[in-house]
């Protein structure tokens, strides 16, 4: 006889039917049968679908993830939690982590790319930090493509609208454009915030009785399943699945970070985390799993947007801007009346337990009731085959003809899709707000964005080259971490940690997961050599479609690296931009490495070759000596050399100040154009105002070092007196993304 | 100068605004007030309307703003001749509020505008520009989706007639041409002041301009502009 305090419990082939429907697989559905010892309701396979979905249990990734270096003595707390976070000084934390919306941005560009930034924001503000800027690395497919478009135009006026609203500078990003993602746009979003280094909040929830508060927005029915769709490939059909995509409602989550901030101010909070994806369930679940504790929740107090909702729908729905916090008993009243003033739901839902299960009551009934510790311990986890990316070979540059000449390759590769100005999408981005930006997109190779009442400011960037870790994963993966790095160090900043962002294929193909294991050995061997640990991080896979023949279509593997370093004082900061009469420093050592190069491939049309090798050693050599320079204040411009090359570093420092340069010729047996575009690694050009006592110290420090030439006049001149006017340049660089965006 | 900046939900600006405020004041933090409060405190100089998204905007930008307890109380202040500067949002709010004139509408682009702009001081006769130039130039940051000043011909022509455009979008060479006005605002205008000159909306953020450290000085001469005004107030 069916127990009349329970909701109904499935029967064995409906059972089965909807495990495969939620995107359980047998053995896992089997798996959960065993912990429950029965039948489960559809609540309980609900939770169980979700938990386990390859975006809440990270079941493909988490024997890779482990491989990853997460320690220092400036990490204050590593993966895991909501967010890292890093000792700054001055008793200071900088609290960041980087997330995707790929699959929701690809259904609805527009709230895919708005929701992304709530959630990632959320992360943030929920350890105690407030947030103070937010970066992006988004990935389009051809920009001959009709739908890039339209993609495009939605992803970035959602950031914006978003970002603009809840007003937190959005201070940096990168965009590439290639044919592997026309399925797959990638849309990974970052939030760094500040919180003092003693007072940061965790989702560790204790104390038996003591009360879960729900607050924020209402539940709704909007993205219900949203995890389980984030899990899996996509079909012709895709777009079908847009209910399962959230709405986003910035105005409220401005409200919800300034409520949460001030009841942060006092000790009324045990714990506290947001709930994004699979919402309600992965909040209770983390939160009472993470502190050993039971966790019951009385539905019908759950705040809600419709009527009729069921325990399933409250359960899984991904409606945004809610928090779930356990508080200290006795200190409702003073955490509500914060909430209130804010104009935000207030509703305590249920309290701790002692018996280590999640027991959701409504309607009367007992609709889920499920010991929490095989939830974590018995997720699934897989060491899913791998095959080796089979390693390219390195091409000989005086093999390859120059069927171009430099100064039309060169304004070609300025207004090449990957080089072009990003001006159209930042100028709708408010990087501004705030008032602490001290060195905006397009002014620095990272953002620079001082902390309120101190000298002390943040160096922030995002970095992966794809087509690098397409051809060779480990050197791909390491180049990603080294080149965030490299960001960092040529504003003058000490690199401190990194969060990363691994975007993939589908892991079930030995391909697929052979690039993710290469990839995390490379990020791991520079995270080591350059001391710039992991701190937070996110998987997103199945970032693939198949085509019409069935035949399946992945990503460029996507390991977007999110970096972040310090600087004691924002007034050691440089930029990019070109001052008149200086002398201009190579530093790194120019073989000219044309393999893989964004000249290949825009000028010589081919994509091919090994990429340039990483040298770790040489990478930490070269930008220790380079901030060192700056720190002396003997660098008045700084840019790294990377996509495109070293003749491409110096058009984008002199566009960006409209000063020219007159340049010194290649050296004897390289090819000129291998010389100017060949993407060698490890390499910064430096203004000064005398190369002589530079090129002496790197001398000194071991580090190789070249005249390159002088800053100065209205063009940049090269040996026999070929002249390209900065003017023509800039006009080719900025005439790209406005062109193609213009009917959008 | 005793300052007051009010927050809105959904104002963002409000921490910038203080910044500024207290950089131009030699150190004294202007007060923040809720909107709910019916009433300002006793004694001020100055109410700032900040920037930002009150109420969401999700009706027309300032409208819902306009109509909260505390703006029937910046209104008597106005009345009464105290002094009252917005800036974005803040200006939105003046407009809807009725105590400046004209309307704030979408970018002729309709896209969101976060970029520099250059605006030309029309009169440096006033509580909010005595420490510019007439005719000088200078450089703000501007942030918003809707920022298209309209009124209608008969109001411009009062406007102009009576020097109640305080600042104009223009070049960095201070001329007026349509490529420096970039959200489409009637006849350049991105300041606009009341009758009695002590009230004044802006729509470009000069508070983001008042830090060497950050991103040059070119708006602090509006600050120190009040702080002078207002000093013996």
């Amino acid at each position: 006889m069916a127990d009349p305090a329970r909701a109904p419990l499935l029967s064995e082939d409906r059972a089965a039917q909807l495990a495969a429907e939620f995107g359980l697989k047998p053995e896992e559905h089997e798996r959960a049968l065993a912990i429950l010892g029965r039948q489960p309701t559809l609540t309980e396979l609900g939770l169980f679908s979700v938990m386990w979905s390859e975006h809440c249990s990270y079941k493909s990734s988490r024997v890779w993830l482990r491989e990853l270096p997460t320690k220092a003595s400036w990490v204050i707390q590593g993966p895991g939690e909501n967010a890292g976070v890093i000792d700054i000084g001055e008793g200071l934390a900088a609290v960041f982590k980087m997330e995707s919306h790929n699959h929701p941005s690809f259904i609805e560009p527009y709230q895919g790319a708005a929701t992304g930034v709530g959630g990632i924001l959320r992360d943030v503000f929920t350890m105690g930090a407030r947030p103070v800027a937010n970066l992006n690395a988004l990935r389009f497919g051809s920009p001959d493509n009709p739908r890039t478009k339209r993609i495009l135009d939605g992803v970035v006026r959602g950031i914006g609208g978003y970002g603009n609203c809840v007003g937190v500078p959005t201070v940096g990003g990168e965009v590439n454009f290639h044919p592997a993602y026309d399925g797959n746009p990638l849309v990974n979003a970052m939030t760094v915030g500040i919180a003092r280094a003693d007072r940061i909040f965790t989702a560790k929830a204790t104390g038996v009785g003591n009360p879960v508060v729900y607050v924020g927005s209402k539940t709704g029915r909007d993205g219900i399943h949203g995890a389980t769709m984030a899990s899996a490939e996509f079909s012709a059909d895709s777009e079908e699945l847009r209910p399962t995509v959230q709405v986003g409602d910035p105005f409220t989550e401005k409200l919800l970070i300034e409520a949460c901030l001030e009841l942060m101010e006092t000790d009324a909070i045990v714990a506290i985390q947001d709930m994004g994806a699979a919402g309600l369930t992965s909040s209770s679940v983390e939160m009472a799993g993470k502190g050993g504790m039971g966790i019951e929740l009385d539905l019908d107090a759950v705040p809600q947007r419709e009527t009729g909702m069921t325990a399933y729908e409250m359960m899984l729905s991904e409606s945004q801007e809610r928090m779930l916090m356990v508080l200290h008993p006795g200190r409702e009243a003073e955490a509500e009346r914060i909430f209130r003033k804010w104009e935000l739901d207030f509703a305590v839902i249920g309290h701790l337990t002692d018996t280590g299960r999640i027991v959701l009551r409504h309607k009367g009934a007992v609709e889920a009731d499920i010991p929490l510790a095989p939830l974590e311990s018995e997720a699934p986890l897989y060491r899913r085959p791998t095959t080796e990316t089979p390693k390219q070979p390195t091409l000989d540059a005086a093999a390859i003809p120059d069927p171009a000449g430099i100064e039309q390759a060169l304004l070609r590769l300025v207004a090449s899709p990957d080089l072009c100005s990003r001006r159209w999408i930042w100028d709708q981005y408010d990087s501004m707000v705030g008032g602490q930006t001290a060195r905006r997109p397009g002014a620095a190779d990272a953002a620079v964005v001082r902390i309120e009442d101190h000298a002390r400011a943040l160096a922030l960037t995002t970095d992966v080259t794809p087509r690098y870790c397409q051809a060779d994963p480990e050197t791909g993966g390491a180049q990603a971490v080294a080149e965030a790095w490299r960001n960092i160090t040529a504003t003058g900043a000490r690199p401190l940690a990194i969060t990363d962002n691994m975007n993939f294929g589908n892991p079930e193909r030995p391909e697929i997961m052979g690039q993710f294991a290469a990839c995390i050995r490379g990020m791991a061997a520079a995270c080591a050599a350059l001391d710039f640990p992991v701190v937070s991080g996110n998987v997103s896979l199945y970032n693939e479609t198949r085509g019409p023949d069935g035949t399946p279509r992945a990503i460029l593997p996507t390991p977007a690296i999110g970096g972040v370093g310090v600087l004691e004082d924002v007034a050691q900061a440089v930029g990019l931009a070109l001052p008149p009469g200086l002398d201009l420093v190579l530093i790194g050592e120019t073989k000219g490495w044309l393999g893989q190069s964004l000249w290949l491939r825009e000028i010589a049309g081919r994509e091919e070759g090994a990429p340039p090798p990483v040298d770790l050693a040489a990478e930490r050599r070269v930008g220790d000596f380079v901030r060192t320079q700056i720190l002396a204040r003997a660098v008045h411009a700084c840019h790294d050399c990377s996509d495109g090359g070293l003749l491409v570093a110096v058009s984008e420092m002199a566009m960006a100040s409209g000063i020219g340069a007159t340049l010194l010729p290649a050296p004897e047996g390289t090819p000129e154009h291998a010389h100017w575009f060949g993407e060698d690694q490890a390499r910064y050009v430096l203004a000064v105002p005398e190369a002589a006592p530079l090129l002496e110290a790197a001398r000194t420090a071991g580090v190789p070092a070249a005249r390159l030439g002088k800053s100065g006049g209205e063009a940049l001149v090269l040996s026999g007196g070929r002249s390209i006017s900065i003017r023509s340049l800039q006009e080719a660089h900025e005439a790209t993304l406005p062109a193609l965006m213009a009917e959008a | 100068m005793r300052a007051a900046v009010v927050v809105f939900p959904g104002t963002n600006r409000e921490r910038d605004m203080a910044l500024a405020l207290k950089r131009a004041a030699g150190g004294r933090k202007p007060a923040m007030l809720w909107h709910g409060d019916a009433e300002l405190p006793a004694g001020l100089d100055l109410v700032v309307l900040p920037g930002g998204f009150s109420y969401g905007d999700y009706l027309r930008c300032g409208a819902m703003a306009a109509q909260s307890p505390i703006m029937r109380a910046v209104k008597a202040f106005a009345e009464r001749g105290g002094h009252v500067l917005g800036v974005c949002n803040g200006f939105q709010t003046l407009c809807e509020a009725g105590l400046l004139p004209g309307a704030l509408l979408r970018n002729a682009s309709l896209r969101f505008l976060s970029m520099d702009c250059h605006m030309r001081v029309e009169r440096a006769d006033t509580p909010f520009t005595s420490r510019f130039q007439r005719g000088q130039v200078f450089r703000a940051t501007m942030a918003h989706g809707d920022g298209n000043y309209f009124a209608d011909d008969g109001t411009l022509d009062r406007l102009e007639d009576t020097g109640l455009v305080a600042l104009r979008y223009a070049n960095p060479q201070g001329e007026t041409p349509p490529e420096a006005n970039r959200n489409g605002s009637a006849r350049n205008i991105a300041g606009v002041l009341s009758p009695n000159l002590r009230v004044l909306g802006v729509m470009p953020h000069p508070e983001n301009q008042v830090d060497p450290m950050i991103d040059g000085t070119d708006g602090l001469p509006l600050f120190e502009s009040m702080a002078a005004s207002l000093k013996a107030a």
